[in-house]
């Protein structure tokens, strides 16, 4: 598109939240997530602490309490009181710290005195107490990549959230599986002025955090979290990028917001708009005999019809801000989290929806609208339809300043959707249940890192061999400890041990092998057989995906018919093998090589070694020759 | 003034105090501690009482807290004094309701409702009805508040001069015109407290509710706004004349039970539905504010009446849990001690083992009362059944019937200070006088699923 990033003041930040492969951060259980249906379930309600209201507003209270409560599905066998918030938090996993701790060195951050668990006030029923768990661990990272230095103020040790499940009318579902499990916070400064070098240092500090072998791996096990400003725009703290390949876009995608945003302020200013009043008109006559299935759908029996007058902001409303998404879908978004609406309608988009000419202009005379205003509206209950109606107007309001501070979700295809203001000051207050844990210098001296991934990269390629690409490979993926062993155990071939791990049970399980059943041990049996010549390494994925059936390697060598060729016997097949292509041999000589070996290699089909075949081959065809 | 009280009580000692000292530093205060090429800059925070005297406690720009240790050349210096903290509650209208009833609100020392400094941290509880009013609106629709501290100690360390105190301030307020009165109460020791005052306050005629909370107030997954607006609600509303605990009967926030005060027993050291009824079931329940009674048996509220504090208690007597193979010496050292009563926590049915004999005889013969219940807690003593039984009834064992050993030795205390006659403290101990013996035993009472699904 173009855009120059620099005139812009575009600057980008990150959170990666990496969650560790160990129990969870504050009791015994298993970080296990469960797919199965839970077998219980528990509902609970959460109130707003005092302060977290600001000040005494028993309506702001009343409004809370209407809301939904939340329903946990919880599992007996993996899940126990403390994340059922029925027993106080256990000391904290010492494991999980020591991880922590052993990332913020890898980071080049210090490391705290001493650690002190905060409550971080969260009341959307993710956490069954109300509050997540968090500890800062380290400070001041900093790490070159690329000729990019960048800064990571702060690294945290903190417990995960349940998942959510779905929503009812009453509840919110949430299973309580994942809400314990350790996470390491990183957090970049705002050091990015560009789409792109994001998402290269979110995965070189990914490849960091493998390289510990501590960390999970799979989907949602690392999540990136993005904050986005430009000049004269807001920070938005974009939420749940979980694809490294979406961040430029995600970012793309929000300067684009922000820039239109700002044109619409720049439009309504010279419109000379005054800000919009909360005052909310009854238009239910107006759709009484209406033709608009939707309308009346939505009024449903009782429901009525609702407006309000955005002064000056015709044709505004369908200005689109991402593609796909207007200034109405963004005033729609606050309409269904404040008012739990379904939608919204806008006279920007009138006549349609089955809403007649004369509909729109009546609609517009008892709003009282101008033809260079909007009026938007709202069909339903009447409590909600005003509270989604007076969410729409605060909005439209804050269109006059331009780009309001938010947290979003993003969405898969990159754009990004209204979820709550940014909070303030964050709501912290100490964790009282769990004491301060002072990080000695003996505790940071018992701490061992690991090679840096370009390091280890390094030392595939001089030690084993290694083609930069296979090297390359085994630093990303989780094999890399494995791979090591295998060697050390069974002396074959690395890089034949490498591509079996990193690419034949890569092919083999899109064939739908199941590679999941292959033990260590089994690999390590079969290598060596590789090894001591008495198996073919072309033999390998044949024999592996009898091995995934449950069966031995010694039975699915018997069973394959694999036992090597002797040296003896494979010389009278090569003899063989030439005296009946006599013909060919007398035309081609040794160009006959090539064709020979492919009927050769057909016939013995892993039992025997190419490189020897090759060998006894061409002796025999020299011989033949003279 | 609270929270300056936990201001001043920073909690810093040692090494750490001086050197706040020497720099004029105070908790609130912004300042930059300096050590070997680090500095960190914060807002000192009090010191827990769980941490050492080597740390300085931050908190940062961010929010997070983090300890600073405090070394050879460590150098604190003053960036900004800070102000303290702003915990005014907006001045609230209360005009009293003369259509609702009043209810007094007892404090004795754990925290009814509270609300947190995020600045320091600090959770300061509410007391005042202000306070408590805006920390649980819902109370206002529901009765006129008024609030009295009782006393102020942990619910660990009640003693019976406080059960006596607490009954006093109850009677005076009951007598001065309060339809019910509610107890805020640490749940440790609640439903001592709660048999203790069945016992004590004669001619009473207007409910008296205990309540507290699992969950601290300052976190919104409390269950102290239920608890108190349910206990609010059985005060105000209901017509129970009787000492009740009220708390939650679930594990969800959905419906508190009714227990009858000589009944109720923490049986859980952390679930926010601990409290049972044990041998009996509860009067009834509160559920979004409505009530709803489980039985007839119960004493009902009336207009007028004058209630009475006979707050005596004989402190000196022994719970004593029996073991397998447990030695006379126990019970010989509690008669040495001077103790006046001893109640024994036998197995089954109510049975000691044979060395138990000599002692209890010895006891019996110094007209020290021995009664006998039941470990199992749940169930009636029979000592008819076996021959040990009966060799204990021979002995002057009273059985102690269907009571929970814990009711069993505070009714002991409170006999003993009516009567030392052993003969009249029997007749006492076998009579139900507040419900804490039940003539025949329901058979919907054992123990039910934690996640039985709603009564």
């Amino acid at each position: 598109m173009g855009l120059d990033y620099e005139k812009l003041g575009l600057r980008v930040g990150f959170e990666i939240h990496q969650e560790l492969n160990t129990h969870k951060l504050f009791c015994n259980c298993p970080s296990k997530l469960r797919d199965e249906e839970a077998p219980l379930k528990v509902k609970r309600r959460l109130r707003p602490t005092q302060s977290e209201m600001g000040e005494v507003d028993r309506a702001a209270l009343a409004e809370a309490l209407k809301d939904k409560g939340f329903a946990y599905q919880l599992y007996p066998e993996s899940i126990c009181l403390v994340e059922l918030d029925e027993e106080p938090p256990h000391p904290i996993n010492e494991e999980a710290l020591d991880i922590a701790l052993e990332v913020a060195l890898l980071l080049n951050a210090k490391p705290v005195d001493e650690v002190h668990t905060m409550r971080k006030i969260v009341i959307d029923g993710s956490n069954t107490c109300g509050f997540q768990r968090t500890a800062l661990v380290a400070l001041d990272g900093r790490i070159d990549t690329d000729g990019k230095s960048f800064g990571m103020p702060t690294i945290c040790l903190e417990e995960d959230a349940a998942r959510k499940m779905g929503e009812g009318t009453e509840y919110v579902n949430y299973r309580l599986d994942r809400l314990g499990i350790p996470l390491v916070e990183i957090a970049t400064g705002p050091d990015f002025s560009d789409p792109e070098t994001p998402a290269k240092a979110a995965l070189y500090i990914g490849q960091i955090l493998r390289a510990t072998g501590k960390v999970k791996r799979g989907i949602g096990t690392i999540r990136q979290d993005i904050n986005v400003s430009i000049a004269g725009g807001a920070r938005q703290e974009i939420k749940g990028v979980q694809e490294l390949s979406l961040i430029s876009e995600v970012i793309t995608r929000e300067v684009r917001r922000q820039i239109a945003l700002l044109e619409i302020r720049d439009e309504l200013r010279r419109r000379r708009a005054e800000r919009a009043e909360k005052k909310i008109i009854n238009v239910t006559d107006v759709f009484s005999g209406t033709k608009s299935g939707v309308i009346r759908r939505m009024r449903g029996d009782g429901g009525e019809v609702l407006a309000v007058r955005l002064p000056k902001f015709a044709g505004l409303l369908g200005k689109e801000l991402q593609p796909g998404r207007r200034l109405g879908t963004e005033f729609a978004a606050h309409a269904r989290i404040y008012g739990k609406v379904g939608g919204i309608f806008h006279t920007d988009e009138l006549p349609g929806y089955g809403i007649s000419e004369e509909e729109t202009a009546r609609l517009k005379r008892t709003a009282g609208a101008a033809d260079e205003d909007s009026v938007v509206f709202v069909a339903g209950d009447k409590e909600r339809a005003r509270a989604a109606l007076k969410a729409v107007v605060g909005r439209a309001n804050q269109a006059l300043q331009g780009v309001p501070e938010e947290t979003r979700r993003a969405l898969t295809d990159g754009n990004t959707e209204f979820m709550r203001p940014l909070p303030g000051a964050e709501r912290m207050y100490p964790e009282t249940d769990i004491p301060p844990i002072p990080i000695t210098p003996a505790r940071l001296r018992k701490i061992k890192l690991p090679e840096l991934p370009e390091k280890q990269r390094a030392r595939l390629m001089e030690r084993y061999k290694l083609s930069r690409e296979l090297a390359e490979r085994l630093v990303l993926s989780d094999k890399l400890e494995i791979f090591e062993k295998l060697i050390a155990r069974t002396k074959a071939d690395p890089t034949l041990i490498a591509t079996t791990l990193e690419e034949t049970l890569v092919s083999l399980r899109r064939e739908g092998v199941k590679v999941e059943n292959i033990q260590k041990n089994a690999l390590a049996e079969l290598f060596t057989r590789v090894a001591k010549g008495k198996l073919a390494k072309e033999a390998v994925p044949e024999v592996l995906r009898l091995v995934a059936q449950r069966i031995g390697v010694q039975e699915a060598v018997d069973k394959l018919g694999l036992t090597t060729f002797t040296r003896p016997d494979l010389k009278k097949l090569v003899t063989e093998v030439v005296a009946s292509n006599r013909a060919l041999v007398n035309e081609r000589g040794m160009e006959a090589m090539g064709p020979l070996m492919g009927i050769l290699m057909e016939k013995v089909r892993g039992r025997a070694d190419g490189k020897l075949v090759h060998e006894l081959l061409q002796r025999e065809l020299r011989k033949v020759k003279k | 003034m609270h929270y300056r009280k936990l201001i001043a009580m920073a909690g810093y000692k040692g090494r750490a105090q001086q050197l706040l000292k020497a720099a004029s530093v105070n908790v609130g205060d912004r300042i930059k501690v300096e050590d070997a090429g680090r500095t960190y800059e914060g807002v000192l925070m009090p010191r827990t009482e769980l941490g050492d005297s080597n740390h300085l406690v931050l908190k940062l720009k961010s929010g997070y807290n983090l300890g600073a240790r405090i070394g050879t050349g460590t150098k604190i210096s003053l960036l900004e004094k800070g102000k303290p903290p702003k915990l005014e509650v907006p001045k609230l209208e209360i005009k009293p309701d003369p259509s609702k009833p009043n209810v007094t609100i007892i404090g004795t020392g754990g925290t009814i409702a509270s609300r947190v400094d995020y600045r320091t941290g600090a959770v300061f509880p509410a007391f005042t009805p202000e306070e408590i009013y805006s920390a649980v609106p819902e109370l206002a629709e529901i009765a006129n508040i008024k609030v009295v501290e009782a006393c102020n100690v942990f619910s660990e360390h009640m003693t019976p001069e406080l059960w006596a105190k607490i009954g006093g301030v109850i009677a005076k307020e009951i007598n001065e015109g309060a339809s019910g009165v509610v107890v805020a109460h640490g749940t440790d020791t609640m439903a001592y407290t709660a048999t203790a005052l069945s016992f004590t306050l004669k001619g009473l005629h207007r409910p008296v509710v205990l309540v507290g909370s699992q969950r601290s107030s300052d976190r919104p997954s409390s269950d102290a706004a239920l608890n108190l607006i349910s206990a609010v609600t059985v005060a105000g509303k209901s017509d129970i004349a009787e000492v009740c605990v009220v708390m939650h009967g679930s594990t969800e926030d959905d419906f508190c039970l009714i227990h009858r005060g000589t009944r109720v027993r923490k049986c859980h050291t952390s679930r926010r539905d601990t409290f049972m009824s044990i041998n009996d079931i509860p009067i009834g329940m509160v559920k979004g504010r409505e009530l709803k009674y489980f039985r007839e048996g119960y004493k009902r509220t009336k207009p007028k009446s004058k209630v009475t504090v006979d707050g005596k208690f004989e402190s000196k007597v022994a719970l004593l849990k029996v073991t397998p193979g447990m030695s006379s010496s126990v019970i010989n050292g509690i008669l040495k001690a001077g103790d006046k009563g001893i109640v024994l926590e036998g197995t089954g049915l109510g049975h000691v083992p044979e060395s138990l004999f000599a002692g209890i005889k010895r006891a019996v013969a110094k007209r020290v009362p021995v009664v006998m219940t039941s470990q199992c807690l749940w169930g009636r003593v029979d000592m008819k059944v076996y021959s040990t039984g009966r060799d204990l009834l021979k002995l002057g064992v009273i059985p102690g019937e269907d009571m929970l050993p814990e009711v069993a030795w505070l009714k002991l205390m409170w006999a003993l200070a009516q009567t030392k006659d052993p003969k009249e403290v029997s007749k006492l101990m076998k009579s139900n006088l507040a419900g804490e013996i039940t003539p025949r035993t329901r058979p919907d009472v054992f123990l039910k699923p934690a996640f039985a699904p709603t009564p």
